[in-house]
């Protein structure tokens, strides 16, 4: 198969698109791939090959963010890497792009610095557990729909997603997905108001922008995260401002 | 308290808050409203006098005599009045800062989920800005056409209005924004609350079509009943109209409701 190529080329703060072609791919080659074999044919010629990040081709590891078409990981329910050229038609010309938010710079070409959701996760991606011999598996009793739900949530592979295909560059569902994920398991309970408070703050801090419910980080994920853990997220917010922490030893007047 | 309110309030997610609870007593006003203003189609309660007058006075009355004449419809209306500043000014910083976190766009850009009605919820609220001052300038203070305008005779300044297309078009404009707004925000107050799940989702959908019909139809009637001749010239002139409302119904409150029924 062959394609021509509009990708995202940029070094340092401007970027503009460039055209490419490539030829004799494989049809079950996957986008990576593609790109792969451009990038020697760039190389060959004495080119720059195209900047683009991948690490586990197989869906895991979140790093493989591109833009294609329009869309992130090209909108087909997967991530880039589980993308095949056989979903694109012989001849088609693809735009390729990097993430674009704010909080996402472009590193170079279409590589971006996801750092920011890093730091996210270190102000209150954690729970506290003692550090010592292993305690027995069963020792703490767990609803399977809840471990279930919480798995869901877990499965949240940080690729950012959900920013990229949101109008508003918010980092909802991520954010979402990462609070709920430890705020359903009992473990996750004693700092769960914390958790929610600092992880919101520190979300909009890094330059996310505000949820206007528009649903298109959902339609985007790849891991098919709901934005029902936004709607927890809100709750538990709301809850953390205005109740949490009561104050303990407040007085009360019987008359 | 007020400093958990100013916490919250300094976040993103607070402002979307604000802007929830204060479209939701917006939303529960237009039912309010609506609910009144179909009083238009009701008989006259006494020769001379329509219902819908005979409502607002009553309006005024509510609480007299321990409040004062009017006292209840201006509380309503400063708070309505605080409720769209704040939801105005809530919407315009979440704006800002939205267009901050995502400045350079996609050379193409295919939506996925977002409906229109949630895309153009700028558009529909400014345009409900702009009607809302208008349709207080035309039928609050009555300074559109003063010369066609009587205090406290409703029904007549409805009908010297809404005989004319150029003013049914000026409505209609209002009510589809109001429908377009509310299509996607009696539903997103839900999901910012965090009402909302998978089990509700339908019912909250089903709410915000189901207002958006409401008052899209319910609004609307009022205007094209005049237009097409289904409700006709009022009952009396409006000087003199307004004279039979003092003297025949001092209590309209304790009135009213008997004469209705009648
Ligand atoms: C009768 C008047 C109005 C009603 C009933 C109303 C109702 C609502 C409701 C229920 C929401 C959903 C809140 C949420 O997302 O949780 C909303 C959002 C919104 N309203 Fe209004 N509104 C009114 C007037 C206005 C006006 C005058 C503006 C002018 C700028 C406006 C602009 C917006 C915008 C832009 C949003 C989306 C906010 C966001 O999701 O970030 N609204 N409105
Ligand atoms: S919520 Fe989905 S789209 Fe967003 S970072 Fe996690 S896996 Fe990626
Ligand atoms: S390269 Fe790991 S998810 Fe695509």
């Amino acid at each position: 198969m062959n394609f021509s190529l509009k990708i995202w080329r940029q070094d340092g703060s401007q970027g503009r698109f460039e055209d490419y072609e490539v030829s004799d791919v494989s049809a079950d080659s996957s986008f990576l791939e593609m790109l792969d074999q451009l990038n020697d044919q760039l190389t060959e010629s004495g080119g720059d090959p195209v900047a683009f990040d991948s690490d586990c081709r197989e869906g895991v590891c979140g790093t493989c963010c591109l833009v294609i078409n329009g869309r992130p990981h090209g909108g087909r329910g997967g991530t880039t890497c589980q993308l095949y050229m056989r979903h694109f038609a012989d001849g088609e010309t693809i735009t390729i792009e990097p993430w674009r938010a704010t909080a996402f710079p472009v590193v170079r070409d279409l590589v971006v610095d996801r750092s920011a959701f890093d730091r996210i996760i270190q102000s209150g991606g954690y729970i506290t557990v003692h550090s010592g011999p292993k305690p027995e598996p069963n020792t703490m009793p767990i609803e399977p729909e809840v471990a279930e739900e919480a798995l869901d949530a877990a499965s949240c592979i940080g690729c950012g997603a959900c920013v990229a295909a949101c109008p508003n560059g918010a980092a909802m569902l991520f954010t979402a997905a990462k609070i709920s994920h430890l705020g359903l398991l009992p473990q996750g309970q004693p700092e769960r108001m914390e958790r929610v408070r600092s992880m919101v703050e520190k979300m909009e801090d890094e330059g996310f922008g505000p949820c206007r419910n528009y649903g298109e980080c959902e339609a985007a994920c790849p891991k098919d995260i709901s934005i029902k853990f936004i709607g927890r997220m809100n709750r538990d917010y709301l809850r953390a401002t205005m109740v949490e922490p009561y104050d303990r030893r407040g007085k009360m007047k019987p008359q | 308290m007020s400093r958990r309110l100013v916490a919250l309030y300094r976040s993103q997610l607070g402002k979307k808050v604000v802007v929830a609870v204060t479209g939701l007593i917006m939303v529960g006003f237009l039912v309010v409203h609506l609910a009144g203003n179909l009083k238009v189609f009701l008989p006259d309660p006494e020769p001379g006098v329509a219902d819908i007058d005979v409502y607002a006075e009553a309006l005024r009355e509510i609480g007299v005599p321990f409040l004062p004449h009017g006292a209840v419809v201006w509380a309503t209306r400063l708070a309505l009045l605080a409720a769209v500043i704040l939801h105005v000014v809530c919407v315009l910083q979440l704006s800002a800062q939205s267009r901050a976190a995502r400045r350079g766009g996609y050379a193409e850009r295919r939506y996925q989920r977002a409906t229109w009605a949630a895309r153009l919820m700028m558009v529909s609220g400014l345009t409900l800005l702009v009607y809302i001052v208008f349709h207080l300038a035309h039928l609050t203070v009555g300074v559109v056409e003063p010369d066609r305008f009587v205090h406290g005779a409703l029904y007549y300044n409805l009908y010297e209005a809404f005989t004319r297309w150029p003013f049914v078009l000026i409505y209609t404009v209002g009510m589809a924004a109001v429908a377009f707004h509310v299509y996607h925000g009696a539903w997103s107050v839900f999901q910012t609350l965090g009402l909302d799940s998978p089990e509700r989702n339908r019912l909250f959908r089903g709410v915000a079509i189901g207002l958006a019909i409401l008052f899209l139809v319910g609004f609307l009637s009022i205007p094209f009943a005049f237009v097409s001749g289904v409700l006709g010239p009022p009952p009396s002139p409006p000087e003199e109209h307004a004279g039979i409302l003092q003297a025949g119904f001092a209590t309209p409150a304790d009135n009213a409701p008997s004469e209705v029924q009648r």
